[in-house]
This record gives C-alpha cells, sequence and structure tokens, in this order.
C-alpha cells in the first residue's frame, strides 16, 4: 500500500489564453522524494499548482492521494501542505503569528515554537513579512507547508536564492520529513538539489515529462560516458579504435587533447592506458566523467538548464 | 521506507503525518481574528476607517461650514457619517486590503489550506461586522458628546447597515477582484472621495442640481446616508425604498463578484 502512488497526472493540458503552459504532460509520483526538474517556463509550477487543487486542467486526468484535487479538494486539502514560490503571507503579519494561524487551521499542527526554532525563525522577532530578508521568508514559507502534518507536501523552488547554509537547512528538513514517512513533490531548476534528494527525478521541457526515474537510472540510461586525456598531438585514432570495444568512439577535439566515449568502466581505462603504453604515450590528465543530469537535459532537449 | 536511511536525533518521528483540518467555526474565527487584526494594525486603514469619520463628525458640528438644514448640525451629520464609516471599510477597506492579498498571494496560500473559499469569506465579512460595530459605537459616543439626539426605530438601523455593509462589500471585492492592487487603491480612494462629496454624507443632496439628485440618490451611499438619516433624525419607520436600492446593489455587487473574482 505504501506504494501507491502520491500523485498520479495522465494527459494534463492547461493553457492561458493561446499560451500552452503544459502539454500532455504525463507523471507518476511513488511516495518518497519526487523533484520535477526543468527550466523557468517549463510548466512546473502550473503543474503543482494544478495537484494542488488550485488550478482546472482543460484536460486530462490529475489524482493526487487517490483523490480529484478539485471535485474533493475539501477531503484533499488538510492531507497536503503547500509552499508557494514567493508570496502568501499578509505583508502586516509577523512570522510567528502567521505560523500560528495556518497552525490553527490544522487539527493536529506541529509543535509551532519548535518549528520556529528548526528554521531560525526566531530571529524574526515582530518584524512584519514584508521586512523580513527572502531567506526568512523562505523559511516561513516552508515552515507554513509542514506546520499542519501533511501526508504530502508540495515545494515550488524551496531553495531558488538561498545562501548555501540555508539551503542545506532546508535540505535537511526535507530528508527528515522523507524519514518520517511525508512524501514530497518539489520543483527545482538546480541540479544537484534533484540529485541530492530526490528518489525519482521527473525532467520537464516545454510543458512535458521527457524523462523519469531514479537519479542513477536517468544518467546511465541512454547516456554515455566520456574518458578524456592529453598526449602528443596526432595519435592514431583508427589504431587506438581497434584496441577499444566496438561502441566505442574515440576523437582528437583539439590537437594532443582526445576522448573517448562509450560504456566507461576499469577495463576500458585499462585498455586505453596500455595502447598508450604501446605506443609510447604517457596521457595526462586522465580524467573520467560520470554523466550528470545536465547532461542528460542537455541531450534530451538540446538546451542548457540553466539558460 | 525509512529503513536504511541515516537516523536523525532531531527527526525521530517528529514529522509524521497526523492531517486533519481544525472544526469549521475555529478556523472562521482564526481568520476573522487574523484579518481584524492585520486591519488594526495598518495605518492607513486607520485613517480612513477611524480618523476621518471622526474628524468629519466632530469638525462639521462645532463649525458652520456646510447648512445642513434646520435643527442641530450634528443630527445632520451622524447619520452621514455612520454611512461613511459603513462605506470606508466594507468598500474601500476591505477592497484594498483584499487586493494586496490576491497580489500578495495570500488568497492563493489559502485558497490551498484546509479553510474553503466560503470560509474565507465568510470570515472577511466577520471582520468587516467587528469592525463596524467598533466604528459605530466609538461614532456613537462622540456624536452623543456632541448633543445627537438619535430618533426611530434601532432595527431599521440595523437593517440598513446591514444591507450597506452587503452592497459596499460586493463592490468592493468585485474591485479587489478583478483589478490590480495598485488599480484598486487608486480606484478605491478615489471613490470614497467622490461618494463623500456626493452621496449625502456631510453636503446634503438637495444643495446638488435636480437633475443630478435623482442620479445620486440611487448610489448606495447615498441610500444608505439617506434611510439612517429618515430614521435616526425625523424618526421615519422603515426606509423601503432605500433598503430597497442597498439590496439591488447588494445582490448585483456580489453577484458579479462571484461571477469575476480571480484568485491570483
Amino acid at each position: 500500500m505504501r506504494n501507491e502512488p502520491v500523485v498520479q497526472v495522465h494527459g494534463l493540458i492547461k493553457r492561458y489564453g493561446t499560451k500552452t503552459a503544459v502539454d500532455g504532460l504525463d507523471l507518476a509520483a511513488r511516495p518518497g522524494i519526487t523533484a520535477v526538474l526543468g527550466p523557468n517556463g517549463a510548466g512546473k509550477t502550473t503543474t503543482v499548482e494544478t495537484c494542488e487543487g488550485y488550478r482546472k486542467p482543460d484536460s486530462g486526468t490529475v489524482r493526487v492521494l487517490g483523490l480529484d484535487p478539485v471535485r474533493q479538494a475539501a477531503e484533499l486539502r488538510p492531507r497536503i501542505g503547500v509552499m508557494l514560490q514567493s508570496g502568501g503571507v499578509y505583508s502586516g503579519a509577523r512570522a510567528d503569528e502567521m505560523l500560528r494561524h495556518v497552525a490553527k487551521l490544522h487539527r493536529q499542527p506541529l509543535d509551532v515554537d519548535a518549528l520556529i526554532e528548526r528554521l531560525g525563525l526566531g530571529s524574526c522577532g515582530r518584524t512584519t513579512y514584508r521586512r523580513l530578508s527572502g531567506g526568512q521568508q523562505q523559511r516561513l514559507a516552508l515552515a507554513m507547508a509542514v506546520v499542519g502534518r501533511p501526508e504530502l507536501v508540495f515545494l515550488d523552488e524551496p531553495t531558488a536564492g538561498l545562501d548555501p547554509q540555508a539551503r542545506r537547512a532546508t535540505w535537511d528538513l526535507v530528508r527528515d520529513l522523507r524519514a518520517d514517512g511525508v512524501s514530497v513533490i518539489l520543483t527545482t531548476h538546480y541540479m544537484d538539489e534533484a540529485e541530492q534528494l530526490a528518489d525519482d527525478v521527473a525532467i520537464i521541457d516545454a510543458g512535458k515529462v521527457i524523462a523519469q526515474g531514479s537519479p542513477e537510472e536517468l544518467c546511465r540510461g541512454g547516456a554515455e560516458n566520456t574518458l578524456r586525456f592529453t598526449g602528443r598531438p596526432g595519435l592514431d585514432i583508427a589504431s587506438l579504435l581497434k584496441a577499444l570495444p566496438s561502441d566505442c568512439a574515440a576523437a582528437e577535439l583539439t590537437p594532443g587533447a582526445y576522448r573517448v566515449s562509450g560504456k566507461v568502466d576499469p577495463q576500458l581505462l585499462a585498455t586505453v592506458t596500455s595502447w598508450c603504453a604501446q605506443h609510447g604515450v604517457m596521457p595526462e590528465k586522465i580524467s573520467v566523467e560520470r554523466h550528470t543530469l545536465e547532461d542528460v537535459f542537455l541531450e534530451l532537449t538540446g538546451k542548457e538548464l540553466r539558460g | 521506507m525509512s529503513a536504511g536511511t541515516e537516523v536523525r536525533p532531531t527527526s525521530a518521528g517528529t514529522y509524521t503525518p497526523r492531517p486533519g483540518a481544525a472544526p469549521l467555526p475555529r478556523m472562521i474565527a482564526a481568520q476573522a481574528a487574523l484579518e481584524t487584526k492585520m486591519l488594526l494594525r495598518n495605518g492607513e486603514q486607520l485613517l480612513l476607517t477611524v480618523v476621518i469619520p471622526t474628524l468629519l463628525l466632530v469638525l462639521f458640528s462645532t463649525v458652520d461650514i456646510v447648512d445642513t438644514g434646520s435643527g442641530q448640525a450634528v443630527d445632520f451629520l451622524a447619520p452621514g457619517v455612520l454611512a461613511l464609516a459603513v462605506m470606508s471599510t466594507a468598500f474601500t477597506g476591505q477592497a484594498i486590503a483584499t487586493g494586496f492579498e490576491r497580489r500578495y498571494g495570500v488568497l492563493k496560500r489559502l485558497g490551498t489550506s484546509p479553510l474553503p473559499r466560503w470560509g474565507l469569506m465568510t470570515a472577511k465579512t466577520l471582520s468587516v461586522l467587528v469592525t463596524e460595530v467598533l466604528q459605530v459605537v466609538l461614532l456613537t459616543v462622540i456624536a452623543f458628546a456632541l448633543g445627537w439626539s438619535p430618533q426611530g426605530n434601532p432595527l431599521a438601523v440595523l437593517l440598513l447597515l446591514i444591507l450597506g455593509t452587503a452592497a459596499f462589500s460586493g463592490l468592493g471585492l468585485l474591485m479587489a477582484g478583478t483589478l490590480k492592487a495598485e488599480a484598486t487603491l487608486a480606484a478605491a480612494n478615489l471613490v470614497f472621495l467622490l461618494l463623500l462629496v456626493g452621496g449625502g454624507v456631510i453636503v446634503p443632496l438637495d444643495k446638488f442640481p435636480e437633475a443630478a439628485q435623482s442620479v445620486l440618490g440611487l448610489l448606495p451611499i447615498s441610500a444608505l446616508s439617506d434611510g439612517l438619516r429618515d430614521v435616526l433624525q425625523h424618526g421615519a419607520g422603515m426606509p423601503w425604498g432605500d433598503l430597497g436600492i442597498l439590496a439591488v446593489w447588494a445582490v448585483v455587487g456580489l453577484g458579479a463578484a462571484g461571477k469575476f473574482f480571480r484568485w491570483d
């Protein structure tokens, strides 16, 4: 029962006027942490807001914890926590005041004081929301998402613009949520965030999910790894290729800079170094590059993630 | 599913899901309390809802600037200022506050909370009513100090105030839910000023040209101030005509707000 998807989206289409923000999107999120990764404008926020029941799909079906977020909103809303990308708080409210208010809307909220301390919001004191720093506003929004003890939390760009220390604090809280059995759907355009946190990553571009799987699966599947070395210019690439397994490629990128791509494993590394030894070449700056989500994204879309 | 992951001393079940909405009356009460607190903390709102009506009442009752007809000036002014107080809270204040709540995502965030949308609107109405009670008490005490001697049926007064609140709330929410926050801010203040002058609040409507009078008389502020004056100054029974005008505004305004209100 724990493996029932927490979010299931089929053929979601959402338009704003003539602009299609989400274009036939399919997504299934298992319990755990799912990162929805994509560049700005890919449709991440619209997808999440549709799951929250905030937007009505133009077409397609959305089920969150098995419920229709629009028709069964009253049943769903107490079970989810929401962190908006920005805002969501009365400009004249103090951090603790707003958090206590959201807590009051729930039956068994977290201990507000403990949460304030955990997220370092105690220092906000009597400062009203509009005068809080961006990081404090972000942490308050995160606290508001979790204070009601939800089963599922939606975090929209939870660490955008945070300094590294605050990012790590947010990541720690997200990991704690997961450890206690809370599922998390987070959108991000940070590769490392998805790699560090997520059990599953859905890569989204132009309103569609173009790949989904664990970070390891995504980096392995379809993607090739790369071995680079430098040596004297003009080595015999044809001879090197003959020594390599048949599915490998090799090239001299610039004079003296060589690249071998294929399934890079210890055997391949040994093959390359022994070929170099036979030809009296000293391979310098030898390096093996693992495929990152960034490469996967680039391959799938031809675009840089952070454009 | 936490098996195999490292154990964190800070966690250990702290966040274990225990979802559930608070009882509806508690949610609405909490929301109304917060909205009222936000309003009373806001300087510009207090200026609009408390300072301006009080100043107008005191100033025009004690200094003979406007010809308010026969009898004590305060007997003419108090009903008008009560109407103004209702407009300042239900229309101007609510429009501006809600416009900025919409702009800053407050409505959006609360729209995903366990509080249903109608519950949020109920809380807003309660907050407006609480503020109005405070205004009416304050202005009544001041008016009495200035020698006010009200007449009439308190029930008729109550009915006028409630229908007036409904009419102004509808118009205020329509504005807040369709215009940009800055446009709402400007328009709500402008309308407040125009209706203050042209709605029989401190300037009797019979000072205006006849043609203008018949149009101005149909404004919600004129109906409210005229109705209150009929009852409180002249001891009239139910001012059905004015109640009818307010009822039409309330139905049209709330209906349009319900149809066109956008939450973001």
